[in-house]
């Protein structure tokens, strides 16, 4: 087996880890927004809080989202040691920085990376933790069997924040720029580039970046905004 | 037409280096290299150091000169190297800042000039192809169609000058030796070693202490020969196949 361990310290396997994990983390954003846009359903949480404790009871859904916090930890690590040895391979930096032959997200992962993984921890602090130590009331509603978490009423509470919404903001602004490059990188690094599919991989790409964010900062807007 | 030059100064490898301002009296015909040779020969009567700067063949085609010119591998103009890179580019009074080429894979050896020997060591773990000595190959013998041969040409250009490496963020040398991997591994002759060639030069190229490649594209911005990122994704497949796909 020492083929695999070679393989994954080679410098293409190394990236071969971000690019699997990124596009891992790239389909659990998409799921995590779907679920989350029912926090817009004015049915005092109903539909949200079920959902939320659906995701939280299933075996199949549980088993994923270890696999997620373990991939989340996997990018953020391997990301940080790919920066450092970058900037150690580069050594001394230009008098003179052009930014006329890249884009600035490429050229600052880590740092997006960073305001991403900090943001992450506001938002799981406040409200999955919350949830696994059993912070949150509980309700019950009369087409469910089970009482379930109010998760809801906790997201109203904390999006009425000024604080907390110009957070999520920020955070969503450094995913977006983080995804604008990480979309089509991943696929470069997996060596998925055609002249037919590449276009199409970075439009998709494009739309994703600009569209995720703005959706999920749709919620805490509507809700400060809205209420 | 007086130029301020602002150029990077080191006497040897492991000493510190500084920018010093000269300033120097061209015409908009030279090349930028004559430009320097006119500064140097200004510093010989001067009785000073002359400005260490590589070169060789002075048409674009050897990859000796090296010079990142205000920020930029081989200066401003796109698909060419410095030497091709002519004076009516610059205006009267002009600022210009000269540097040598950044990476940890290329010590500097004195002012401009840097050592790429760890592109050497990146062709000698496997550009080439083994054929036994004998009778040349009629060129023929082996036919090829217009379109592969064309594509292996494109990634043939590269000339090894390692601007890929001095734009490059990170210091990756993804770009040489990807363009390399693609010209031999796109034909016949070199599609037999093909397999271990890119395990080999991947493995080569990271002792080398380059960095590694995240895709940001400056590299293809920069090249001379405007080898493009086309060759990187190719010997991303191509390292992934062999090493799921060979047995040892």
């Amino acid at each position: 087996m020492s083929w695999l361990i070679t393989f994954f310290r080679s410098s293409i396997g190394r990236k071969l880890i971000m690019s699997l994990t990124g596009i891992f983390l790239i389909t659990f954003l998409i799921v995590h927004l779907i679920g989350n846009l029912q926090l817009l359903y004015n049915d005092g949480g109903e539909a949200f809080n079920t959902y939320a404790y659906f995701m939280t009871n299933n075996p199949l859904i549980k088993t994923i989202s270890y696999g997620l916090y373990f991939f989340i930890v996997v990018h953020a690590i391997q990301g940080i040691l790919l920066a450092i040895y970058n900037r150690k391979a580069k050594g001394s930096k230009y008098a003179v920085n052009t930014h006329e032959n890249a884009s600035w997200a490429s050229k600052n992962m880590a740092l997006l990376g960073i305001l991403v993984f900090a943001f992450l921890m506001l938002h799981m602090g406040d409200f999955w933790w919350k949830m696994k130590q059993n912070q949150l009331d509980m309700v019950t509603y009369a087409s469910f069997d089970a009482p379930v978490k109010d998760l809801f009423t906790r997201v109203s509470i904390a999006f009425q924040e000024l604080w907390i919404v110009v957070t999520y903001i920020i955070g969503l602004l450094a995913l977006m720029f983080h995804l604008l490059h990480g979309f089509d990188s991943a696929f470069q690094t997996l060596g998925i580039r055609h002249k037919k599919y590449t276009p199409l991989i970075s439009l998709v790409g494009k739309a994703y970046s600009f569209l995720v964010p703005i959706g999920f900062a749709i919620i805490p807007l509507y809700i400060y905004f809205g209420k | 037409m007086k130029l301020n030059l602002k150029i990077w100064r080191q006497s040897g490898p492991n000493d510190k280096g500084y920018f010093d301002m000269h300033s120097v009296e061209a015409n908009e015909h030279m090349s930028f290299l004559e430009m320097l040779d006119v500064l140097n020969e200004q510093l010989i009567s001067e009785k000073k150091d002359p400005i260490a700067f590589a070169h060789d063949c002075r048409e674009g085609i050897c990859g000796t000169c090296n010079l990142v010119i205000d920020g930029r591998p081989h200066g401003p103009q796109k698909g060419t190297t410095t030497c091709q890179l002519h004076m009516r580019q610059y205006k009267d009074d002009d600022t210009i800042v000269i540097e040598p080429f950044r990476a940890t894979a290329f010590p500097i050896i004195k002012d401009l000039v840097v050592d790429r020997s760890s592109l050497d060591g990146v062709i000698q773990a496997g550009g080439y192809i083994s054929v036994n000595t004998g009778q040349a190959v009629d060129a023929n013998a082996i036919p090829v169609e217009q379109e592969v041969a064309a594509d292996a040409f494109d990634s043939a250009t590269c000339i090894g000058c390692g601007a890929c490496i001095a734009a490059c963020p990170n210091g990756s040398a993804m770009l040489f030796t990807s363009a390399k991997v693609s010209h031999l591994g796109k034909l016949p002759q070199g599609k037999v070693e093909h397999k271990k060639r890119v395990q080999n030069m991947v493995a080569q190229m990271d002792k080398e202490g380059f960095g590694l490649c995240s895709n940001v594209g400056a590299c293809e911005a920069e090249c001379p020969k405007e080898i493009s990122l086309d060759n990187i994704a190719f010997m991303n497949r191509a390292f992934i196949g062999s090493v799921l796909t060979t047995e040892d």
